[in-house]
């Protein structure tokens, strides 16, 4: 039975006519987004024994600058896992990050959890009011996350040396995957596309801006897919460390 | 409370039905104080879309039926409805994307007030629009004319492609759920407008104030229906909303921006066109 409420026309019980799946888009989201969190939690709590494989390190552990690290900087005293110092930047990008701002909006908070299908939450502020709000300082997790993507690249590029010798080991190649994509999700970041040459209006006046903010703009086109496949490759290279470190898998490697 | 019409027997359109299929439709009939969803089921044909159906359900057995179109060409923005509760243009949506034998749900748009039937008063955006400050060129160059280059009007050519279906302002949850939202809030089909306007080589005024007090844009969780049922596809959240977001944090939220500005005395107004 439906009946039209406050000029709106109101079809109970369920609020939407579509049939299709809308529901699994947002379950999928839970299911991928939920399984990172819990895991790099795990990771950075009870994981410290093992993010260091010779010459590897996990990226959620690098720059290991604890003085209780296994390797790397070492100059901040420190007595609990040394991943609490680091990956708190790259999460505050990822979590303030417009893409997954949506994507947890829809899933978590199911406002709305699909198109044209009704809002859980009964009243609703946006991001105007806290703690969304914050969510406006998105611009200020942009330039510590690429700090440390510039020490994934250092980790990649050590990642083919061992005890003084060059060596190619399949370590090597997914700690470079990884650094790829992770600069790539950085780079294609749309507060980095206002900041390259966004908040400009006359582009033609300013050739190199308006460059730089048409190769971001290429990539920020992509966003939501790399946002998704670097998410994932970077728990494969925590996994991938984990697993050579712990000795459950052996490196193949070529060492010159 | 349905009511299943007979098909008629014979009559031009039964017998033009190439393959003898039929279509059933469950499409809302009422007005504001009430109403429901009633079938029909009508003869179909080839190449039909589903504003083809509507009409001929009107011309065969439901000659009061409200529906607003105009076109037929997906250009004028009438005929917005919600097909299979999702938003959609009639005139744009064929048959033959449907699994044959299905009933197909047609009703109005929802965020506005309905009339009758199919047929919604969206005076909201127009009203909305009258809000927006209009377009304030620069002076002139010293040879009396205007310049902008392409580079320049890249931006803003995609925003001039809305044909104001407002299926984007139904879809929105801001205030499709939440009725109250509509005093605060203009909706997508206006942060179109806005970053057309805001984002202009030679538009002089600033609109980053309105934006956050009156247009509401704080109230976007760029959950991003609006871009995917844009029928225009225009990429209203990442190249109107989100840009327009970035502008009214330099403008409100940033410390360093803030800082910026008092330091070098520069008239923030000013600061961004350049
Ligand atoms: S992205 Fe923003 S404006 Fe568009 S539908 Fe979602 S909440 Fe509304
Ligand atoms: S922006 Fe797209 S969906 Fe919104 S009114 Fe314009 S054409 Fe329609
Ligand atoms: S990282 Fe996704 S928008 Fe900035
Ligand atoms: S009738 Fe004009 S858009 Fe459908």
């Amino acid at each position: 039975m439906a009946t039209a409420v406050g000029g709106k026309v109101r079809v109970a019980p369920r609020g939407t006519e579509r049939a299709d799946l809308w529901w699994l888009e947002p379950l999928i989201t839970v299911v991928v987004l939920g399984g990172f969190v819990l895991y790099t939690t795990w990771a950075m709590v009870f994981g410290s024994d093992h993010y260091f494989a010779d010459p590897y390190i996990s990226p959620f552990f690098s720059p290991c600058i604890a003085t209780n690290c296994v390797d790397g900087y070492r100059f901040i005293p420190w007595a609990f896992s040394p991943a609490f110092l680091i990956a708190i930047f790259p999460l505050a990008f990822r979590l303030t990050c417009y893409y997954y701002r949506k994507a947890y909006y829809r899933s978590f908070f199911w406002s709305p959890p699909a198109c044209a299908v009704p809002d859980a939450p009964k009243s609703y502020q946006g991001e105007t009011r806290f703690p969304f709000l914050i969510q406006n300082l998105h611009r200020y997790a942009f330039w510590p996350a690429l700090v440390v993507v510039v020490f994934l690249w250092i980790d990649a590029i050590k990642g083919f040396a061992y005890h003084g010798h060059f060596m190619i080991g399949l370590g090597s190649l997914v700690l470079l995957a990884n650094a790829l994509l992770l600069t790539t999700y950085s780079l294609s970041c749309h507060s980095c596309r206002h900041l390259v040459g966004g908040y400009l209006d006359m582009l033609s006046r300013h050739p190199l801006r308006y460059r730089l903010w048409r190769r971001v703009s290429f990539l920020n086109e992509h966003h939501m897919l790399i946002a998704w496949c670097s998410l994932i490759f970077v728990a494969f290279t925590d996994v991938y460390v984990r697993l050579a470190s712990a000795g459950v898998i052996l490196d193949p490697r070529v060492v010159f | 409370m349905a009511a299943v019409a007979e098909r008629p027997a014979g009559g031009p359109s039964a017998s033009a039905s190439a393959a003898g299929q039929t279509v059933t439709m469950r499409i809302w009939r009422g007005d504001a104080a009430g109403g429901a969803f009633q079938e029909y089921t009508v003869p179909l044909e080839e190449g039909m879309v589903v504003l083809d159906v509507v009409h001929r359900i009107q011309a065969m057995q439901a000659n009061d039926l409200a529906v607003r179109w105009n076109c037929k060409a997906g250009k004028c923005g009438s005929c917005s409805a919600e097909i299979n509760g999702k938003p959609r243009l009639m005139c744009m949506t064929r048959m033959n994307t449907f699994e044959p034998g299905k009933v197909i749900t047609i009703s109005p748009i929802r965020t506005f007030p309905l009339i009758k039937d199919l047929v919604t008063d969206v005076s909201f955006n127009f009203q909305k629009a009258k809000e927006v400050p209009a377009f304030k060129p620069k002076p002139l160059d010293p040879d009396g004319k205007r310049r902008m280059y392409q580079e320049d009007v890249d931006r803003v050519q995609e925003f001039h492609k809305c044909i104001e279906c407002f299926l984007c302002q139904n879809v929105c949850h801001v205030i499709r759920d939440h009725e109250e939202n509509k005093q605060s809030f203009a909706g997508p089909r206006l942060f179109v407008r806005l970053a057309a306007l805001e984002l202009h080589p030679l538009d002089t005024n600033d609109r980053r104030e309105l934006l956050k007090y009156k247009a509401g844009l704080g109230f976007c969780n760029i959950t991003k229906c609006c871009t995917e049922v844009c029928p225009e596809h225009i990429h209203i959240t990442d190249n109107a909303i989100i840009p327009l977001k970035e502008r009214v944090v330099t403008e409100f939220y940033d410390p360093l921006a803030w800082i910026a500005r008092k330091l070098s005395g520069r008239d923030p107004r000013k600061g961004i066109v350049e």
